[in-house]
């Protein structure tokens, strides 16, 4: 589950009750919050978590990301399934 | 307020809160955390007091609100706090026992934004684990509230503290945690303050003990993968280097007390000469930026050697100055965990005094937590 290139395009990936990307005006950064822990994210991981809506499938968020910031679509799938893989091990993100 | 011009060094936002809404609490467990001069109910913060010091800690930055005791559930308005503490934009994660949790207040919890549950076991069998609690029915109980929890879609972690009764199932409680419907599960082996240093005698495991459950938990981190977290709290009178605790002083969170001390951390009182400030007198961004207790062991120009020239200072801050203070009669000291402490060989001392226990623990040899009692000086 969470070796990513193992994860299938279908997945809808959500954050799970309990976990919030949030703008912390205090840093001024993205955060994202989960049980006992503050996670920095960078601009990339960002906009991916801010796509993970339990709707929009792993396939059609790298279509989105690749679409909005004209860039390479096999790129954009190895950073949303490396992010992703990542967060599913830690279960911030359920897929 | 001026807290940022008078301050020399840049002190960074504090990140969490741990509140000790009360220290009432059915259970009587030998290794609270809490001090063993607990806050009497009839001086506890009222419900707009809380408010206030949860809108105060949103705004110095805080991140994740712990609402914690004693029973949080004692409090009759834990849902109208919880409720607060999600309309300024705390993380709210509720630490608690179970008992005085009932599935329509899980439900209001819910509703009222509770964002994750921390439950305590105290063992994966419910005869032990309700002598250890002190508290018969606890651990059914327990089971109850975890379902309910589950019901509400609540992430919940398992807490367990290790020590001599429980620790032969320290790997089985990975599996209860799972049974549970945990996604998170602490296992914490008893660290040695307040109730459990009073309880140290018949909470201290042996080495071999420890060793052993030490490697069957971290050996099921990997058959566990992906679907439950396992964080794993060791004991430090093994290590080679202290921990950092807290994450450093005054650098990450701040605990206050039910009658409304803040603390440093929740053992800090026991450090004669600190002076703690109260939110009914300051801010908590007061309190945070210019409090004497908090600047007290801040950063690393308060250190004695060894600490003061040694390259991890700030890795580990010379590890807990509670610690220090009990084993060496010095808080500034290195936290004799240190392997290079000059006081290390007194952690090996204690530490040898347990090789040779008896893993059978009855009720009557622990001083269980209470409000009333006095706990006689070791």
């Amino acid at each position: 589950m969470s070796d990513p290139a193992e994860i299938g395009g279908e997945v809808k990936p959500r954050l799970p009750r309990g976990v919030h990307l949030k703008h912390d005006e205090t840093r001024g950064e993205w955060l994202l919050l989960a049980p006992e822990r503050v996670l920095k994210t960078n601009p990339i991981a960002v906009e991916i978590l801010k796509r993970c809506d339990g709707n929009a499938t792993l396939s059609e968020i790298v279509d989105d990301l690749a679409a909005q910031f004209k860039a390479e679509r096999a790129r954009i799938e190895t950073d949303v399934r490396a992010l992703l893989g990542e967060l599913a091990a830690k279960r911030m993100v359920d897929l | 307020m001026n807290a940022l011009e008078t301050t020399p060094t840049p002190i960074s936002a504090p990140v969490g809160i741990l509140a000790e809404l009360t220290h009432r609490c059915p259970l009587g467990c030998p290794y609270c955390s809490n001090p063993v001069e607990l806050d009497s109910r009839a001086g506890e913060l009222d419900t707009e007091t809380w408010k206030r010091v949860f809108s105060e800690a949103a705004a110095a930055g805080i991140l994740h609100a712990h609402l914690s005791g004693g029973e949080p559930a004692s409090r009759r308005d834990l849902v109208e706090i919880v409720a607060h503490c999600k309309k300024v934009g705390l993380y709210t994660n509720l630490i608690t026992s179970g008992i005085g949790l009932t599935q329509e207040r899980m439900r209001e919890l819910a509703d009222a934004g509770l964002d994750h549950v921390q439950l305590s076991i105290q063992d994966a069998m419910a005869e032990s684990a309700d002598r250890i609690a002190g508290y018969k029915g606890a651990f059914a109980r327990k089971i109850d509230v975890a379902r309910w929890v589950n019901e509400v879609g609540i992430p919940l972690t398992v807490n367990a503290v290790i020590h001599r009764a429980n620790i032969a199932r320290a790997g089985r409680m990975v599996e209860f945690a799972v049974e549970l419907g945990a996604r998170r599960v602490e296992i914490a082996h008893t660290q040695y303050y307040a109730w459990a240093l009073v309880n140290r005698k018949v909470l201290m495991p042996s080495h071999a003990q420890v060793e052993k459950a030490v490697a069957e938990v971290e050996g099921l981190r990997e058959t566990y993968a992906g679907k439950i977290v396992i964080d794993h709290v060791i004991p430090d009178y093994y290590a080679k280097y202290p921990k950092a605790c807290m994450g450093g002083w005054g650098k990450r969170t701040m605990n206050v007390t039910p009658h409304g001390k803040v603390l440093p951390c929740h053992a800090a009182e026991t450090i004669p000469g600190l002076e703690f400030w109260t939110v009914r007198e300051h801010s908590l961004i007061d309190i945070w930026m210019n409090s004497p207790a908090f600047n007290a062991f801040r950063g690393t120009e308060w250190m004695l050697e060894p600490c003061r020239s040694c390259p991890r200072k700030t890795i580990d801050f010379g590890g807990c100055r509670c610690q220090a203070l009990a084993l060496t009669g010095d808080a500034r000291n290195a936290d004799p965990i240190c392997h290079l402490s000059p006081h290390h060989d007194k952690v090996a001392e204690i530490a040898a005094t347990f090789d040779d226990v008896d893993a059978n623990v009855s009720a009557s040899d622990y001083i269980y937590r209470t409000l009333k009692t006095r706990v006689p000086a070791e």
